[in-house]
């Protein structure tokens, strides 16, 4: 039999059947996340025509992108004012309890964003698919899962049969060998990645992750990695499990127990590509010689190093290319050859569902400590999940953010995509951890700068941006 | 959901690469739990200054293209968010099809549950469509899924392209995936007892 990917061998595993002569499989999917924004669609559809929930226990429900993130959680706090906002928290309530489905709701203890409570809480274990309602569920892939994306149609369609009618992707798989240097993260890896295949460069595949550097990534680095593969426009991002991220799983509240955790395991072991398997394509990156990645455009390939300048769209042979590149130029009102280090900021956010968990707080609390924010800028903190924000606290980082001049506020998506009261005015300019540097993804209008945690720190104290190799301890 | 068979009508041109699902649907329209009422926000920073204040230079206000039926686009439209409200407010507008290199692979799942074809071609072809789209005099086509053809009078071509079997037999019947689907709950349900059983932990 010809080798198989790792990629491959997990949809066959899912495979109910074929579907027509086009290649198309019916794909059976172990979980499904939903939130208030791309779920309250797919109910109603559902009800329309009569149809129930196949199995309610593979679906879990989280509020996460239009919660305030105020500092202090109560029932009062979270009451939205928006009349939109409190009617999508509640029709999720309303469905979730109608089907027998658990929901994390804004004043539960396992509450935070949804890419970062599935993994925190074990719900998502090697080998499986996970399918949700968010493009960033690619994020899974870190757990040696196969997780996409898709629309509110195709939850109904989910709800309904625990099913999708899938094409199988091509395979791309990307190594990155070397070692990083100091001052470089995950974040950097793939802001790297992004810059060399384009933002479009790997559609129509799913990327396995290899190498030296992938390997030494721990659990949480890798969650951001495959986090932002869907930035490249992959369709899934898979690091195949080893012994840390068993680790990592093990006790976790959803992952398998006793007996069951052995035969698990066993189980996982076996996950990976087959020797010799043949990848539709391959990509190579050197690991020491990616430094940290500033964004200066609006779309996540538009980054360089922090030593490099603005580069000038007259050098850029694309049409369509050069054009971006011009109105990302006038929109982040910079010009070609301007340095990135040393550009004023206005504001510094950590957080998101690619670089708000324990990790990347302790990447940034190490620049902070001793440290002021620069006068003027406004600089907050927003935890991935209500759990990251507890374990955070017990190390005592909140008092370092707060020490600092960070905002220390309360787990959601918050200024990653601007859907509750969290977001920027126009032309204000921020560092921040997030994912995605659209325009107006923060805000109308707001400019978006995206690098690591660390560099987001290393901004907010300097008041612009800046090489955070220059201030982390010796 | 409705039929797609054969689609005339004017194409307008979106030159722009990586056009997000953030522009195609800002977020101050991400407040509904339905699918409806959404065209105004399709585009809503490149169509208006302000709400109710259209841009006058933008493709999609000016005659011919304030009546396209279809979008020729620029690479990786619709990447980004996988918000289906994106697809939901262009088809409100009245785009019934998209052409282009590629799209955001969520985007186009989405515009086939929705009716909408998001037709791929190589660069050449969607360049000659993009600058037959920018002539208002040469902008109306004709796309055929029924025989996989966009015709263009005004250079008198015939192009064939390639649309996945199933997808099109959907589109061309007009339905519901969903209703296909739960023909095979006998065998969804074999699998999956098949599968839990050596998994009981999931």
């Amino acid at each position: 039999m010809t080798p198989r990917t790792l990629y491959r061998r997990i949809v066959d595993a899912h495979t109910v059947g074929p579907l027509g002569e086009g290649g198309e499989i019916l794909l059976y999917v172990d979980r499904q996340v939903l939130n208030e924004y791309t779920s309250p669609q797919a109910f109603a559809a559902l009800h329309a025509a009569g149809r129930t929930v196949w199995r309610p226990q593979a679906s879990i429900a989280v509020v996460d992108h239009v919660n305030p993130t105020n500092p202090v959680r109560t029932a009062r706090t979270m009451a939205l004012a928006d009349a939109g906002r409190a009617r999508q928290v509640r029709t999720l309530a309303e469905n979730c309890a109608r089907h027998g489905i658990e929901l994390y709701d804004m004043l539960d203890s396992r509450q935070g964003i949804e890419h970062v409570v599935a993994s925190e809480q074990g719900l998502v274990l090697p080998g499986m698919v996970i399918a949700a309602g968010d493009s960033h569920t690619t994020t899974h892939g870190a757990m040696g899962a196969l997780g996409f994306g898709i629309g509110s149609s195709e939850i109904e369609h989910l709800l309904a049969t625990q099913t999708l009618v899938y094409r199988v992707m091509r395979s791309m798989r990307v190594t990155i060998g070397g070692r990083v240097g100091a001052g470089v993260t995950a974040k950097d890896l793939i802001l790297a990645l992004i810059r060399t295949i384009g933002a479009d460069g790997a559609s129509g595949h799913v990327i396995e992750f290899t190498g030296e550097a992938i390997t030494a990534l721990g659990v949480e680095g890798r969650l951001t990695l495959c986090n932002m593969g869907v930035e490249a426009a992959a369709r899934g991002a898979i690091v195949a499990p080893d012994d840390a991220l068993f680790e990592y799983l093990h006790g976790r509240p959803r992952a398998p127990k006793g007996a069951d955790w052995d035969a698990a395991l066993a189980r996982w072991r076996d996950l990976r590509s087959e020797d010799g398997a043949v990848f539709d394509a391959e990509v190579t990156l050197d690991a020491s010689r990616i430094g940290p990645m500033v964004t200066w455009g609006t779309s996540p390939d538009q980054g360089t190093t922090i030593d490099s300048v603005v580069p000038d769209p007259a050098g850029e042979a694309d049409p369509a290319r050069r054009k971006s590149m011009s109105r990302a130029l006038e929109y982040m009102d910079l010009r070609p050859g301007q340095p990135l280090d040393g550009l004023a900021i206005s504001h510094a956010f950590i957080g998101s569902c690619t670089n708000g968990r324990l990790d990347d707080l302790r990447d940034a609390a190490r620049v902070l400590r001793g440290r002021k924010v620069a006068p003027g800028i406004r600089a907050m903190v927003v935890p991935g999940s209500t759990s990251v924000r507890e374990q955070a606290e017990a190390e005592g980082l909140d008092a370092v953010f707060r020490d600092a001049g960070f905002e220390w506020r309360q787990a959601g998506c918050s200024m990653c995509v601007a859907m509750n009261d969290d977001h920027l005015e126009p032309g204000d300019r921020c560092a921040s951890s997030t994912n995605r540097n659209f325009e107006g993804r923060q805000g109308a209008g707001a400019r978006t700068h995206l690098m690591s945690p660390a560099m987001v720190a290393a901004a907010a104290v300097s008041g612009a941006i800046t090489d955070v190799r220059r201030l982390l301890p010796g | 959901m409705e039929r797609f068979t054969t689609l005339t009508g004017v194409a307008a041109a979106l030159q722009h690469a990586n056009l997000d699902t953030d522009q195609i649907m800002p977020k101050q329209f991400l407040r509904g739990i339905d699918r409806s009422g959404l065209a105004d926000g399709f585009l809503f920073d490149l169509r208006f200054a302000a709400p109710g204040r259209p841009r006058p230079d933008f493709v999609l206000n000016r005659a011919p293209w304030n009546e396209a039926v279809v979008l020729v686009t620029g690479p990786n439209f619709g990447c980004g968010s996988s918000r289906e409200h994106a697809v939901w407010g262009m088809r409100e507008l009245g785009i019934r099809c998209v052409i282009g290199t590629t799209f955001g692979g969520i985007f186009g799942d989405n515009c086939t549950r929705n009716g909408v074809p998001a037709i791929t071609l190589p660069v050449v072809e969607v360049e000659r469509l993009m600058a037959l789209a920018a002539d208002p005099a040469r902008c109306r086509i004709t796309v055929d899924l029924q025989t996989r053809t966009i015709l263009s009078p005004g250079d008198g071509r015939e192009l064939p392209f390639e649309f996945d079997p199933l997808r099109r037999h959907m589109l061309l019947e007009g339905l519901d995936a969903v209703g296909l689907t739960l023909q095979h709950a006998d065998d969804i349900r074999r699998f999956e007892r098949q599968y839990l059983q050596h998994q009981p932990w999931l």
